[in-house]
């Protein structure tokens, strides 16, 4: 019998303090653990990004980290990108251009296009592009989703 | 998936007695990027997963005056954000900017991309042209494996059980040195190559002093191609690089599969041999 672990971490800018399995993904600790069901699973091999979370101040993919790994670290999830009652500028720009539409890929979206406005505000549309390369979606083609990250950058 | 324990070592020799607990049943955890999606899909039953990344020498990332140590899980994003290290080794930004998209490069490393041992790993040709030492840690202490040495078979390395890649060490680039590496694939990014060449050359003048060509996907582990010796003493010419592709071309022995014929990746060799020398001449043109 394999016990839980203790992990102590900065989730969504609250401290938390839990119990995980030492086998059980991140993505998976997010949401039966946590209760975060924000990050969706895709492929849960580190194909699709659907599962982006930012650990750290870098993206990655949450089904590629295991819970007990994030114990002393900082991770911001999809349910810590809206201020109350204040959707997020990418958040605002991915309705208006409608970049989406089942929406399984849509927070792995939005946490990796934030990591790159925060890092860059104002990325050509070809680094755009790159950046996102890790993340699929299967409904909308890309075009949207870069208009949209290209929008958001405008406003900025 | 079998459930095991996670180990978090903060010092070689912690990871060591980890390791040697749990005897073939554990394997050591860097990014993770390739062993968590091994263990979930069943390659391995495991009863424990020892994290090496917290151990100061598995994080160095530091440019001496004679050599250049890379700590065994430095994730690819420190080797392409670090200005210095960037400018030192473009070979090495090529392989790291390459591997995985961006969620990937945050946790995978050249040293894990090693230890993979995947025949089409993007960094393990790169390490081969920069003449790699392998720093392994294990319960009898600790020996050096030349990096064209480390894969042994696909998903095979020289890593014994209780062992694990500490840092990887590779000369400094004296002036006239440039490498490069460049794969064909169908799409831009994530994507894994069809083929790949890494390249490097050692110029006084004109003249290639040394050189290396290492193939990627075109045999069961890398391969350190004849090329590279081909051209020693030579000048760098149309001519002479021409030969070279040839002879990597005839080194490699792939097969066909679903990412492309074994005479397509042949030619693909050639091509790429010969775009990664004028690559690798360039920049050791500029590194003067």
């Amino acid at each position: 019998m394999v016990e839980k672990v203790r992990v102590r971490a900065t989730l969504n800018g609250e401290p938390v303090d839990f119990l995980v399995a030492p086998y059980v993904s991140l993505l998976d600790t997010l949401r039966d653990e946590l209760g975060l069901t924000g990050t969706k699973e895709g492929c849960n091999d580190g194909n699709c990004g659907a599962c982006t979370v930012n650990l750290d101040g870098r993206i990655v993919d949450s089904c590629c980290v295991l819970g007990a790994e994030i114990d002393g670290s900082t991770v911001e999830t999809i349910e810590g990108m809206a201020e109350p009652g204040k959707l997020h500028p990418l958040q605002q720009t991915f309705l208006e251009e409608a970049a989406l539409q089942c929406g399984i890929c849509t927070p792995g979206f939005l946490i990796a296009a934030k990591a790159l406005l925060d890092k860059e505000p104002h990325p050509s549309e070809n680094r755009i592009r790159f950046w996102l390369a890790g993340n699929l979606c299967r409904c909308t083609g890309y075009d949207k989703i870069v208009k949209a990250v290209q929008k958001a950058a405008e406003l900025a | 998936m079998h459930p095991f324990e996670y180990v978090r070592a903060t010092s070689v020799d912690e990871a060591i007695a980890a390791l040697a607990k749990y005897g073939e049943r554990a394997r050591p955890l860097a990014g993770g990027t390739d062993v968590l999606v091994m263990a979930r899909a069943g390659r391995w039953e495991l009863d424990a997963l020892v994290d090496i990344k917290h151990i100061p020498e598995t994080n160095v990332l530091e440019l001496g005056s004679s050599e250049f140590r890379l700590g065994s899980a430095v994730a690819c994003y420190r080797v392409y954000e670090d200005e210095q290290v960037a400018a030192k080794f473009p070979g090495l930004v090529d392989s790291a900017s390459m591997i995985g998209g961006i969620q990937i490069q945050s946790r995978a490393g050249l040293g894990g991309n090693l230890c993979n041992a995947s025949p089409s790993g993007d960094g393990i040709g790169t390490l081969i042209v920069h003449n790699t030492t392998c720093l392994i840690a294990g319960p009898n202490g600790t020996r050096e494996v030349a990096a064209e040495d480390f894969c042994t078979g696909p998903g095979q390395s020289v890593i014994g059980d209780g062992e694990f890649l500490v840092e990887m060490k590779m000369p400094m680039p004296q002036k006239g040195f440039g490498a490069a590496y460049e794969r064909f694939t169908p799409r831009n990014e994530m994507d894994i190559a069809v083929a790949g060449v890494a390249s490097s050359v050692q110029l006084d003048g004109d003249i290639i002093v040394s050189a290396r060509v290492a193939l990627a996907a075109v045999g069961p582990t890398p391969i350190l191609s004849s090329a590279g010796d081909l051209l020693a003493g030579k000048e760098a010419t149309a001519e002479n690089i021409s030969t070279a592709a040839q002879a990597a071309s005839a080194d490699a022995s792939p097969i066909s599969d679903m990412r492309g014929t074994a005479e397509q990746r042949i030619h693909l060799v050639g091509v790429l041999t010969r775009r990664t020398l004028e690559r690798a001449i360039e920049r050791a043109r500029e590194n003067n």
